[in-house]
């Protein structure tokens, strides 16, 4: 890892407009706030994990920062280049500086291309003068790289399984041998033994490579292994983000609390003796997010300010931050 | 759950050793292909359909009758003379008018099969792009495209093709108009559904991740996985058309004499049912429904084999 800053993001907003079916054309749409001024650096060779509930905004992020989707203010730079408003030529010379890899491994491969053809598209958009023998050797290297064996080229998404499909997407990603890779929920369709094994398959790789990348879970326990530090997301709005080892120890935001205690503990007495706080109501509709602190309605040390005042994300000291009147 | 390590060197030696012999993969094609001749219906089907269109094509070299001649002295009493005869080289024998059957029946299987591939091809053509653009585009162009498409479904086509071919004067040129303006748009409507389901799968957003042109992700991505359905809906499309045709010729609207097609001759064997002329209606009918029979077996067989479950 080195102290050279690779991406910026900046009071990143995401709206959605939201009308209800089948309603006139002439009503107004509501503005589903998915992403509500986020804002983090990422270093090269860093690990950044994102984690937060399902609809927190994790995807979405992750999708924006990529410029998958539009976005409705603020800014991205990657490698001191804006990225918000370029057009698609400019942006498309940028793709290959920064792959994705998805949650469902078997539907992230197209099912009417052998796994070659898969691994090779990357390489056939942004090298076309690459020649057939070059282009193969290359998919040939990084599909050894990941840990499959390179004469299988010729074989479909359905014959492998879904670890071995997970390594086939990791391995499209760096075929272009890019600096960041942004990971979307990778492991959570896998079995557990296989969650390792991919994890473990994304360390080494970061450590002969020195590619960043950015986790995003939906549990705590997965990225813990992998981060170096992690950024807690609720209702699309940062609540704390800290080095993953400070944030473990000493978790400053209820929610974060909340989410470390959900965590199951290895041990029985230490799990029943665990003061159990759960977070019993369901998320808030984004459509209608609680005034102030949108953590408000189920947070445990709520006060009257947390209603009026929206928190912002404060440094509390060590790269530790958070979004917390109290805390 | 972190104990488990990656070993590197083991796929790695693993691999110099294997790395001459590329394996190859059965891709859902070749899949498909096999669930397919595996269905014996299909299969059968399949070589019934084969002979019905050689039938079309050389029936005709089989036989020293054309289907012009009138022989006149089997007119007064075709009930007698009229039979289906080896001996005479008429196999079907005569037809209502005194010509051979044989060769009206070729010219009708001509006809109703050019009338269901034509209208067909015409309607999977317009369907998959009118479809495909409205899923893929999206958004209001999307529900503009679709609202006319509901609108023009509602219109009963029966109706509005009967009144075209009477309008603008009974020809096959006006048939295929009339059938090609309807049959378009359930094979649109399917096309954009699945187009849609397509749009939202990870592949698609994998290459749209790596800058992939949108263009090439239609080509590479969507339609090579539009066309098993398409391939599905367009078996069973043809015996629809063929059935439309012969509904409207049956009717007396559609096809016109001198041709023939098989509607055509079944109503002309119909009329002569009662007179113990049955010959006149069995041999039309016979190939119109093996025909119709053949291509829904095709059809359901394509449907099983390029069933999507495995994506
Ligand atoms: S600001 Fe208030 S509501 Fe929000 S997390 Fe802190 S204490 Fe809870």
């Amino acid at each position: 890892m080195s102290d050279e800053t690779i991406l910026k993001v900046d009071d990143l907003k995401v709206w959605f407009d939201v009308k209800k079916q089948g309603a006139m054309p002439w009503v107004k749409a509501r503005k589903l706030k998915a992403i509500d001024g986020v804002s983090f650096e990422l270093k090269a060779g860093e690990t950044l994990g994102i984690v937060g509930e399902s609809g927190c905004g994790k995807s979405t992020l992750a999708r924006a920062v990529m410029q998958m989707l539009p976005v409705e203010a603020g800014s991205v730079v990657w490698l001191g280049a804006e990225l918000v408003g370029l057009d698609t030529r400019h942006m498309r010379s940028h793709r290959k500086e920064m792959q994705m890899i998805f949650q469902d491994p078997l539907a992230s491969l197209n099912p009417r291309m052998t796994i070659g053809q898969i691994i090779a598209e990357p390489l056939k958009t942004h090298f076309p003068s690459l020649s057939g023998d070059e282009m193969k050797k290359r998919v040939q290297d990084v599909l050894d790289t990941v840990g499959i064996l390179p004469n299988l080229v010729n074989r479909y998404p359905h014959e492998f399984s879904g670890g071995q499909c997970q390594r086939i997407g990791i391995a499209r990603a760096l075929v272009v041998d890019p600096q960041l890779i942004i990971c979307d929920e990778p492991v959570s369709a896998l079995d557990v033994s296989i969650q390792a094994q991919v994890i473990n398959l994304l360390m080494d790789l970061q450590k002969e490579t020195g590619v960043a990348l950015i986790f995003i879970a939906h549990d705590l326990s997965v990225v813990k292994h992998i981060s170096d530090r992690v950024m807690v997301l609720y209702l699309g709005n940062v609540m704390e983000i800290a080095p993953a080892r400070a944030l473990y120890a000493k978790p400053m935001h209820p929610y974060t609390e909340a989410l470390i205690a959900a965590v199951p503990i290895p041990d029985p007495k230490r799990e029943k003796a665990k003061q159990i706080m759960l977070l019993d109501q369901d998320l808030p509709s984004p459509l209608d997010p609680p005034s102030g602190c949108v953590f408000r309605t189920r947070c445990p040390i709520a006060e009257r300010r947390c209603a009026e005042e929206k928190p912002l994300l404060r440094d509390t000291g060590e790269d530790h931050k958070v979004a917390c009147h109290l805390r | 759950m972190t104990n488990i390590s990656l070993n590197p060197q083991q796929p790695k030696t693993a691999a110099m050793a294997e790395r001459m012999a590329e394996v190859s993969g059965r891709s859902l094609w070749a899949d498909a292909r096999t669930r397919f001749l595996r269905n014996k219906a299909a299969m059968v089907s399949l070589v019934v359909l084969i002979l019905v269109a050689l039938f079309a094509f050389f029936g005709q070299y089989l036989t020293p009758w054309d289907n012009e001649t009138i022989d006149w002295n089997v007119l007064g009493n075709t009930k007698e003379l009229g039979r289906p005869s080896l001996a005479n080289g008429h196999y079907f024998g005569f037809g209502e008018s005194g010509r051979d059957l044989y060769s009206r029946v070729v010219q009708g299987t001509q006809i109703s099969l050019m009338v269901g591939v034509v209208g067909a091809a015409i309607a999977v053509i317009v369907g998959t792009i009118y479809g495909a653009v409205a899923g893929f585009v999206g958004g209001r162009v999307d529900s503009a495209m679709m609202r006319f498409v509901d609108i023009a479904m509602s219109i009963p086509y029966m109706f509005v093709l009967i009144l075209l071919l009477v309008v603008f004067g009974r020809s096959i040129v006006m048939l295929f108009v009339g059938i090609g303006l309807t049959a378009w748009l359930d094979m649109s409507r399917i096309v954009r559904g699945q187009t849609l389901s397509i749009k939202n799968k990870e592949y698609i957003e994998a290459a749209v991740a790596t800058g992939v042109p949108t263009f090439t992700i239609i080509r590479r991505h969507i339609v090579p996985n539009l066309l098993g359905v398409v391939a599905v809906y367009a078996t069973l499309l043809v015996p629809s058309m063929i059935l439309t045709e012969s509904f409207i010729s049956f009717l007396g609207l559609g096809v016109q004499e001198p041709l023939t097609s098989w509607g055509a001759l079944i109503s002309e064997g119909v009329k002569t049912m009662n007179y113990g002329m049955l010959w006149q209606l069995f041999f039309p009918l016979t190939f119109f429904v093996i025909t119709i029979f053949a291509f829904f077996f095709i059809g359901d067989g394509l449907r099983d084999a390029l069933d999507p479950k495995d994506r």
